[in-house]
């Protein structure tokens, strides 16, 4: 039998949430082991839209609101730091996101948004724009748009890159990747973790469950509650396409290589990730009303990824009051939330803390709701 | 708009046209699909305007004027063809999603079958990416398709049947200024060589007199052949002039103006993977194929592969292998007995195994060199995105798990070619660098659509649903 | 560089453009062949790092012939049967938007 491993925190989930707590953990100074499962797996971090969208997020949930608003604005100092140390251009930028608006109810929409988050305090400059204004900006767009909503703190980033850097940062720190190691089993042992997969046993003084979709079966090991269910996001992408389009737009955005990406759908589909044409076809129609320009353009691939939904669809982070030292971290933000988890969730995680800002976000909050 | 076709095949090379035949003569609507403009393949390429030309037979010889019996016995039958026909999309329920001159239709069927053929294995090398470099079955294109030959120094590079066969195709069509590389170690004809007296049983002994007269004729004519050539590198500002390789101890380069690579061929894989079926790597010919049944059936029902795609056999046994995979799925559709079916499988088997004799002595002898599956660290391995064979390793050796986990770190297989020409190479890699083998490394996830079709395309692709209500 | 096997010449069915320059074709050329017939050496520019690129496979499946064929972007011009009048045109890197588009 190999020797057991033996870290200061063990990170079970090799997507971003996973990979950025660990990377944040190891500047930390902890040891850090993350565990990741094979070349073929569910992973939200392979299939999303690489958005940090804030404008609007959290609308009538000021705890999300807040949460999701400290990440954006702490993303343009985790995107130096994470570049700077790995040498990996991550592709973030931030022009600003625009939301396009084809309808008066639309406007009505962001109007409605804009002062919410005004009412709620958010640290979030939201303008809603005419027609013109959005001309302004964008000369392409098409004659169906009759305004829109532009904030500048959303930005975008290349979610690949991202999770690429992540883990060659935390390897570079001396930290540990192991791929094709998802875990089988979870336990308390002595006072410290173990975990069990098939290339040996884990070790440690502290574990975090950020395995997306698997940790419904594995959090409960360790006295942690997980009610996530999976919701289908089909996206498209083109070829590449001579820059047009520097913002960041919601339902079609042009990554840093020229490709657009245009999705995502929300379905309940099971563990499906498969896609289908009429949801392909749903969101090029929309692409399309935007920029007829695109119509044009090559489509290359389209694919469908399972986001990470909890009953309310804002995160969960908590210590086990069975297990202390057992954290739970989901949320199906992975990207926006990124900077919060590797700057502040990580080190917290890896002085054996969870930071107050996440306090809400414990899992019982859905058994008040039950009741 | 249009009724159901009991059966739609994917493919007019050799497979598909004798499956389409079969399907059709047994009085199943067919449908025939095929991307290019002509039927044939790309073994039987522009048959139908060479068979008559005499110039032309006499270069590319007998075997390819038998792709004329195929084309005659389809034109007879009632089959209706889809040329020009692009399909992007297989869904579950057999809808096959085609795009035909910017119109995009989903065509509803009982049984398909995939006949995609063969494309030729990536053949990484220093300098493939320059102009002047094509490979030998491109060159072979252009002479099947617009009688043309390389008019300058020709150097060809590499191993297998078409490797020969090309360069006396070549030496017929008056191509002065010919050198060949033949890449593969001679050391591999020893450990053929046990394989040889099989090799000459039913028809194998054939292939194998002809492949003795094109190596003859190459030497009548007096072809320079350099043997066991490795650590080729093509050189050149913008163009192809020159190419190093070595000898032995003995370092070469030679100037040039084209520069045909060819390392056999494996089979077209996107339809099949695209389709979520098992594949299985082939030890033997250094390839995956999708996993199916003795008559071509694939995991997911009522769809076969048939041919070249299905695992590399070749024209004439391909040409069974369509009828075997029709015949199965005739049987399927209520229009062949048990006993019919069982009967005319035999027979179509018999032929087949007939032309597979010499098979296992041709991949041992022809099996690609290592450096072919696993280049040297400065050799661009995907050609679309720029990404060095050295890039895949370092991503492996940091523990990404295998080639999607590189494609999304990379983009490896994410330019326009969909990781057709670098899929392979990146599992090889992958496989060499973790010690697993191929088939626990897999393969890129492929996707719809299975060629680009236009953003306007796919969104008018939900009235193609309705209309076919 | 290539010629035909009987020595003809290239334009018995008519000429193509390829950046204001006529190309001739026979009946049945590509897009592809017809270029290579007539002595272009390449097509197109590769997005990536820029080095120039040329048809390869001649089979459809390497996508490094892409060319504009009258307006259209990204064309594989292996698989495009060459007419009278076509305009091909050259693409250095990604391709454009339809004109208009900016």
């Amino acid at each position: 039998m190999p020797p057991t491993s033996t870290h200061d925190l063990i990170v079970v989930g090799g997507g971003l949430i996973g990979s950025a707590i660990a990377w944040g953990a190891s500047r930390a100074g902890a040891d850090v082991i993350l565990l990741d499962e094979g070349d073929v797996a569910f992973r939200a971090a392979r299939g999303n839209f690489g958005l940090i969208w804030l404008q609007g997020k959290g609308v009538g949930k000021p705890p999300y609101m807040r949460w999701s608003l400290q990440a954006g604005h702490l993303w343009r100092e985790f995107a130096t730091l994470l570049v700077e140390e790995t040498g990996i251009d991550i592709g973030w930028s931030q022009p600003g996101g625009l939301q396009f608006c084809f309808s008066e109810a639309d406007i009505e929409k962001c109007r409605r948004i804009e002062a919410e988050t005004r009412t709620d305090g958010g640290d979030i400059a939201i303008t809603v724009m005419d027609r013109a204004g959005v001309e302004a900006l964008v000369p392409a767009i098409g004659p169906e748009v009759i305004g829109g909503a532009y904030s500048t703190l959303d930005s975008h980033v290349s979610p690949l890159y991202l999770l690429r850097a992540l883990q060659q940062g935390l390897q570079a720190r001396g930290g540990h990747y192991w791929s094709a190691a998802p875990a089988t089993a979870v336990r308390r042992d002595q006072g410290a973790f173990a975990v069990e997969t098939p290339r040996g046993r884990v070790a440690g003084k502290r574990i975090v469950i950020a395995a997306g979709l698997g940790a419904a079966k594995l959090a409960p090991e360790v006295g942690l509650a997980m009610p996530v269910r999976p919701e289908r996001g089909q996206i498209v992408v083109t070829e590449r396409v001579k820059p047009f389009f520097p913002y960041v737009g919601s339902g079609v955005r042009q990554t840093v290589e020229g490709s657009f990406l245009i999705g995502s759908s929300h379905e309940e589909a099971g563990f499906s990730e498969a896609t289908d044409v009429s949801t392909g076809a749903a969101l090029c129609a929309s692409a399309i009303r935007a920029f007829p320009q695109l119509a044009e353009v090559g489509v290359v691939r389209s694919w469908g990824s399972l986001r990470v939904m909890t009953p309310d669809g804002m995160p969960i982070y908590e210590e086990s009051e069975r297990c202390p030292g057992a954290y739970s971290a989901t949320c199906h933000s992975g990207v926006t939330l990124c900077s919060a988890h590797a700057l502040i969730l990580g080190p917290a995680l890896a002085a054996g803390t969870l930071p107050e800002a996440v306090s809400y976000f414990r899992s019982d909050r859905f058994d008040v709701q039950a009741h | 708009m249009s009724e159901p076709w009991d059966a739609v095949v994917i493919g007019a090379g050799p497979a598909g046209m004798a499956a389409a035949s079969t399907l059709a003569e047994g009085g199943v609507r067919t449908l025939l699909v095929d991307e290019q403009a002509e039927l044939g393949g790309q073994i039987y390429r522009a048959i139908e305007r060479n068979r008559a030309d005499p110039a032309l037979a006499r270069i590319l010889g007998p075997d390819y004027l038998k792709g004329g019996m195929l084309v005659d016995r389809l034109r007879a039958s009632p089959a209706q063809l889809a040329l020009s026909t692009l399909v992007w999309r297989i869904d579950d329920d057999l809808t096959v999603w085609t795009r035909t001159a910017g119109t995009v239709a989903a065509v509803r069927a009982s049984a398909i079958i995939v006949a995609t053929g063969a494309m030729e294995r990536p053949a990484p090398t220093a300098g493939w990416t320059l102009p002047g470099v094509m490979t030998i079955g491109a060159l072979q294109i252009l002479l099947k398709s617009a009688r043309l030959t390389p008019s300058g120094r020709l150097v060809l590079a590499g191993s297998g049947p078409l490797f020969y066969l090309f360069a006396r195709q070549c030496v017929a069509a008056g191509v002065k200024d010919l050198t060949l590389l033949d890449t593969a170690p001679t050391r591999q004809m020893w450990s053929a060589l046990p394989l040889l007296p099989s090799a000459l049983g039913g028809e194998g002994w054939r292939y194998l007199t002809k492949g003795v007269k094109l190596l003859a004729a190459l030497r009548l004519a007096r072809v320079p052949v350099y043997r066991d050539v490795r650590d080729i590198a093509i050189e050149g500002d913008g163009r192809a002039e020159a190419v190093r390789f070595t000898t032995g101890r003995r370092a070469h380069r030679l100037p040039c103006d084209t520069v045909g690579l060819h390392e056999g061929v494996i089979p077209h894989q996107q339809m099949t993977r695209s389709l979520d079926v098992a594949h299985d790597f082939d030890e033997a010919q250094r390839c995956f194929r999708p996993r199916h049944d003795a008559s071509g059936r694939l995991s997911k029902p009522g769809i076969f592969v048939a041919g070249d795609a299905g695992g590399i056999i070749g024209a004439e046994a391909s040409a069974q292998d369509g009828a075997i995979a029709a015949l199965s799925a005739l049987h399927d559709l209520g229009r062949l007995t048990d006993e019919a079916r069982d009967r005319r499988i035999a027979e179509a088997g018999r032929v087949r195994r007939a032309h597979l004799t010499a098979r296992p002595f041709l991949d041992r002898l022809y099996q690609p060199r290592a450096a072919v599956l696993d280049p040297p660290d400065a050799v661009t391995v995907c050609r679309c995105e720029v990404v060095t064979a050295g890039a895949l390793r370092d991503v492996a050796n940091k523990g990404a798990p295998g080639p999607n986990q590189a494609k999304a770190f990379l983009r490896c297989g994410m330019g326009p070619c969909q990781g057709r020409l670098c899929g392979p190479t990146v599992t090889a890699v992958f496989a060499r660098e973790t010690g697993l083998d191929p088939a626990e490394t897999g393969y890129y996830h492929i996707r719809s659509p299975l060629k680009p079709i236009t953003v306007g395309e796919l969104a008018g692709a939900a009235g193609a649903v309705e209309r076919e209500g | 560089m290539f010629r035909r096997i009987d020595g003809g010449d290239n334009g018995t069915a008519g000429a193509l453009s390829f950046d204001g320059q006529a190309i001739p074709f026979r009946a049945g050329d590509t897009v592809a062949a017809a270029l290579l017939a007539a002595g272009v050496a390449d097509v197109r520019d590769n997005p990536v790092d820029g080095s120039r690129r040329a048809p390869y496979c001649m089979m459809g499946v390497c996508f490094e012939c892409l060319v504009e064929i009258d307006g259209r972007q990204n064309q594989q011009a292996c698989l495009v049967a060459a007419k009278p009048g076509m305009r091909i045109r050259r693409q250095a890197g990604a391709r454009l938007l339809p004109e208009g588009a900016l």
